[in-house]
């Protein structure tokens, strides 16, 4: 059931550059559905099924493993841990929060002195507590990192946890993977590492596949909560098809495309415009020569914070458009 | 005109002819001229006062007859040339309100020969953020018409370059603040008003002051006044979705009748009569909004020992822009519940108490 | 040489924003066509044209490089019958309220074929928060009015939809045009104008006359076609600031004084060196500009490709940039394409040896 393997993905700890765990997770998820899978030297899972039939196109498909997390800069002479963000933290989402990190100590989110109520402290006056009292017996060195440590939450119809962005991506590819029939293409499915920090995984994974096609599978935001900024995509109306983002215009061909195959199958979608953010999609686009791209999206509240909540029928719709798209051949004009 | 909303094409091109007409306070002539040409066939008495107003009667045959003045101003909100710069570049002056911010990146038609020019704005690219918070104050802006120009001289007016265009059920052009009272009028002096001597003013100076009005009052002496004006309508959505509780009027709600504006308070009478009319005919009217702004009754009611006046207005979004909008029912709507007005004004009727 | 006006005017009228560039490039094609010996299209749109040398193969190639897409804006909601929208390319918020504009709606009523007109307008003080009483008002509180009933506007509009400047050219004194997109639309007259003039001259590399796509977010066509192509060397035509109201006197050109020639980081000195020597002997009037670091054009693409590829840059300069009333003139389009025909027709096999940087 998709549930829970979402609930193991998203309680998998790996932020930007530590991917290992995630990695592992996904890899024997997959492992005995496709054809051939190799690891790059950034730490790219590449897994390609299928081959180039009539129509085919090489298209590859790239769902971001890692999360963001926190990366310790200094122990004080207290055993309390100093730390920066690995990706976008947002210091308001961290206050009194708790983290794991990569060796599984658990630990606590504590501030500095708050003089005015109503401004959030930065990074800086924040620190992690683990339970030490010096630098002797504190088991976290410089460098080592950590993720959100919370679990993952069944509403029902929504579901909450952290790293949604991009572990969900990551479940969709996987079910796709799982429920895909028959498909012409030769297809590469991509868990690419290090998108929080600037879509590094997506350059050089792409630049070693220099698909025909790419697709991006990641979260969007939702303008449907209380005095929101104002955006037309909402919580269960359906998977995101991208039109344009903060780094990319996807390419029209491509929304087209998505577009036609969901109404054929009658599968609900919105359309996207999304003012700040991006995707894999983005470096994707710029490889080589150029490759037409685009993006899946899956609507998401509280993107970045430790409750990230999207809805299970976009989940499915996403997986079933992605599965629409991949199991027939594409012209695109 | 059967339907409300259908425009006919030489209605329609004589409201392009108006709107595209250059008309600042000051220098109304070229509306002047278009009116002439559509009045002189009605064979109807004008003429033109020192301040440039246009005043036409049309006396009516019964008995007893009151003297009815109608008015609409001919000037617009525009610029007015203050100093060359050279190379093409020109300093001007605003005459009327118009928010500076309304200014940059439009074409505008400068002097008698609607010569084009710009009015640019500083590149993005080499401005910081915070200064493009602020808005770019009027001494720093210039029209520009290419360098090397010698037809251009202090003093000059200037548009906006609008095209006056017809989408659906809207009507889109500059100055239809006051262009489509301006045409209200040129209507109503086609039908027969036995019981009334019709006194219309053409104004000039409106936007400077109610200026044209208040001479024109004077020369009528009329018993009633009513003033044919364009009203704002702010009837867009709030930016956080509140309820929009100053709206002053609606588009496609048909004429506002004024009760209370920034320079007069209508007559009642004249009030009740409008809304009689509409309600027994069944014309579509509404209400603007009570609050400040003002048309030339605040001149025309002071006039003498004073004159019963009530202000009826067509609805328009983004008064004092580049880009006025109004919908043609609202134009037609106008028209229809004015003439039926003027035509069953009772004959004691300012035997009536003001109440 | 022919007349560039009509040309120019049909390009600033003609839409292809950044990522849409299918009608601008359409009727580039249709010029190009018959002055370049094969035309084909990148993967992401951008148009190339290779015009080929007289030297035998294998041969060097000048990459010339001008972008084709242009600023505006994008439907981003629809609310009450009023249109939201952000900006695709950098637009001032402070040249909006009052502009016409071309909705190019998709929705189940709109013919695809045709635009419709609409307006952005700012909303009343009382409808908008507190802090923009007299100050600019952002793009995400201005609202596009299409003059229909919401019901109808439903019909035929939908998020996504692309919104292009409806300001039509207007011929001002001096030989000068106003219009929008004249960046970059002036730099590919210039480049029409430089392929007519060499249909006269032998030359003896490859040219590859190329419109990049998407220079506006990303210098996207800039990267991919660069990558695709390889040239030898590679020259960008861009738009520049000229002197005007609102500008500084130290970093803008007075228009109809010459193109720019651009010096930096991100330019071969050399080939700087060379374009100079030949405009002087060409007695083109120019001037140096001089770019820090980014020249916000597509030559920091091109120069960073592969191996690295020698980048020049020319600057038309405009007043106005990136607002729909944009200022050229004439004069400096035909001295920037002239220059480049001279340039290019003098390029000698053994020409990248002359620009070597010293060690």
């Amino acid at each position: 059931m998709i549930k829970t393997l979402i609930q193991k993905l998203t309680e998998t700890y790996s932020p930007s550059g530590y991917e290992n765990d995630i990695r592992q997770v996904i890899r024997a998820e997959i492992e005995s559905l496709v054809d051939d899978i190799r690891v790059d030297a950034l730490g790219n899972l590449i897994a390609r099924k299928g081959s180039n039939g009539k129509n085919g196109k090489r298209i590859m498909l790239a769902g971001h493993m890692d999360e963001i997390g926190l990366i310790t800069t200094h122990i004080d002479p207290n055993g309390f841990i100093r730390f920066s963000g690995i990706g976008g933290i947002y210091p308001h989402t961290l206050y009194s929060g708790r983290v794991r990190f990569l060796n599984g100590v658990t630990g606590v989110i504590g501030c500095e002195r708050i003089i005015d109520i109503n401004k959030t402290l930065p990074v800086g006056h924040l620190f992690i507590d683990v339970g030490a009292t010096n630098t002797r017996d504190c088991p976290i060195k410089i460098g080592e990192v950590a993720a959100f440590d919370r679990p993952f939450f069944d509403m029902g119809k929504r579901l909450v946890g952290k790293a949604m962005d991009d572990r969900i991506g990551c479940a969709v590819m996987i079910e796709a993977l799982r429920t895909l029939k028959d498909s012409p293409h030769d297809i590469y499915f991509v868990f690419t590492t290090q998108e929080e920090v600037g879509l590094r995984g997506a350059v050089t994974s792409a630049y070693g596949i220099d698909p025909e096609i790419g697709i991006s599978l990641d979260v969007t935001a939702t303008g449907d909560t209380p005095k929101a900024r104002k955006m037309d995509v909402s919580l269960g109306q359906g998977p995101a098809i991208k039109i344009k983002d903060g780094g990319m215009l996807s390419d029209v061909r491509v929304v087209d495309w998505m577009i036609h195959t969901a109404q054929k199958g009658r599968i609900p979608f919105q359309r996207e415009v999304l003012e700040g953010g991006t995707t894999d999609a983005t470096a994707i686009q710029l490889t080589r020569s150029g490759v037409p791209a685009g993006c899946i999206s899956i609507p998401c509240r509280y993107i970045h914070s430790p409750s990230e909540m999207v809805d299970t029928d976009d989940v499915i719709n996403a997986t079933k458009l992605l599965v629409a798209l991949l199991s027939n051949p594409i012209s695109l004009k | 005109m059967a339907n409300s909303t259908t425009l006919d094409k030489k209605r329609l091109a004589l409201l392009e002819k108006l709107s595209q007409a250059m008309g600042v306070s000051g220098e109304e002539g070229e509306i002047r001229n278009i009116i002439l040409e559509e009045i002189r066939p009605l064979g109807v008495d004008f003429k033109i006062d020192a301040l440039g107003n246009l005043l036409v009667l049309k006396k009516g045959t019964g008995k007893i007859r009151h003297k009815v003045m109608l008015a609409a101003h001919m000037d617009e909100i525009g610029f007015m040339i203050a100093a060359d710069d050279g190379e093409g570049l020109f300093r001007f002056e605003i005459n009327g309100g118009i928010d500076v911010r309304q200014l940059p990146g439009k074409a505008v038609i400068v002097g008698k020969d609607h010569i084009p020019g710009v009015i640019g704005a500083r590149p993005i690219h080499l401005t910081s953020s915070s200064e493009r918070k602020d808005k770019i104050p009027l001494n720093s802006l210039r029209i520009d018409v290419g360098p090397g120009s010698n037809k251009i001289k202090r003093g000059d007016r200037a548009t906006f370059a609008t095209h006056f265009q017809r989408v659906g059920p809207s009507i889109i052009g500059k100055a239809l603040d006051d262009r489509l009272g301006v045409a209200v009028l040129i209507e109503l002096l086609k039908q027969p008003y036995p019981d009334i001597d019709l006194q219309v003013a053409f104004t000039v100076q409106e936007e400077t002051g109610l200026r044209g009005a208040r001479v024109a009052a004077f020369s009528f002496k009329p018993d009633l006044a009513f003033v044919v004006d364009s009203t704002p309508a702010y009837d867009l959505p709030s930016w956080d979705d509140e309820e929009n509780i100053s709206y002053n009027c609606h588009l496609g709600a048909g004429p506002a009748i004024y009760i209370s504006d920034g320079a007069t308070l209508s007559d009642p009478r004249l009030i009740r009569l409008l809304v009689n009319t509409a309600e027994k005919e069944g014309f579509s009217y509404q209400f603007r909004q009570p609050g400040g702004g003002g048309t030339d009754a605040g001149s025309i009611h002071k006039q003498g020992s004073g004159i019963p006046s009530v202000s009826i207005s067509i609805p328009g979004r983004y008064a004092h822009t580049a880009v006025g909008m109004a919908r043609i029912s609202d134009f037609n709507d106008t028209i229809f519940l004015l003439k039926a007005t003027l035509q069953s004004i009772p004959p004691d009727f300012l035997a009536q108490e003001r109440k | 040489m022919s007349d560039i006006l009509p040309f120019l005017k049909e390009l600033i009228s003609a839409p292809g924003l950044s990522g849409n560039e299918t009608p601008i490039s359409t009727i580039i094609q249709n010029e190009w066509q018959q002055l370049v010996d094969e035309v084909s299209v990148s993967r992401l749109g951008s148009l190339h044209g290779l015009r080929h040398g007289c030297l035998a193969a294998p041969r060097p190639s000048i990459l010339v490089a001008t972008h084709m897409d242009a600023i505006g804006l994008m439907i981003t909601g629809i609310q009450s019958g009023f249109l939201r929208f952000t900006d695709i390319g950098g637009v001032d918020p402070r040249v909006l309220p009052g502009q016409q504009v071309w909705v190019y709606a998709s929705g189940p009523k709109a013919d695809k074929q045709s635009p419709i007109p609409g307006w952005i307008v700012q909303p009343p003080a009382a409808l908008l928060p507190e802090e923009f009483e007299n100050k600019v008002v952002p793009i995400e509180n201005l609202y596009i009015d299409i003059g229909l009933t919401p019901e109808r506007v439903q019909q035929f509009v939908q998020v996504g939809d692309i919104v292009s400047f409806a300001q039509c050219p207007i011929e001002l004194v001096g030989e000068t045009l106003s219009g929008h997109s004249l960046d970059n639309r002036a730099a590919v007259a210039a480049l029409t104008i430089c392929l007519q003039e060499l249909q006269f001259i032998r030359h003896a590399w490859d040219i590859w006359a190329v419109a990049t796509v998407q220079e506006e977010e990303g210098l996207v066509g800039a990267y991919t076609s660069t990558f695709q192509i390889r040239p030898t060397l590679a020259i960008v035509i861009d738009t520049t600031w000229a002197k005007g109201p609102g500008s500084e006197e130290w970093n803008t050109f007075p228009l109809a004084k010459g193109p720019t020639l651009m010096w930096g980081p991100n330019f071969h000195p050399k080939l700087h060196k060379g374009l100079k020597d030949m405009a002087e002997k060409m007695e083109i009037s120019h001037a140096v500009e001089i770019t820090g670091r980014h020249s916000g054009t597509d030559a920091f693409a091109t120069q960073v490709i592969a191996e690295g590829i020698p980048t020049m840059a020319i600057g038309i300069p405009i007043r106005y940039m990136h607002t729909p009333v944009e200022i050229v003139a004439i004069k400096d389009i035909q001295r920037t394409g002239r220059l480049l025909a001279g340039f290019i027709a003098s390029l000698t096999i053994d020409f990248m040896n002359t620009i070597v940087l010293d060690s």
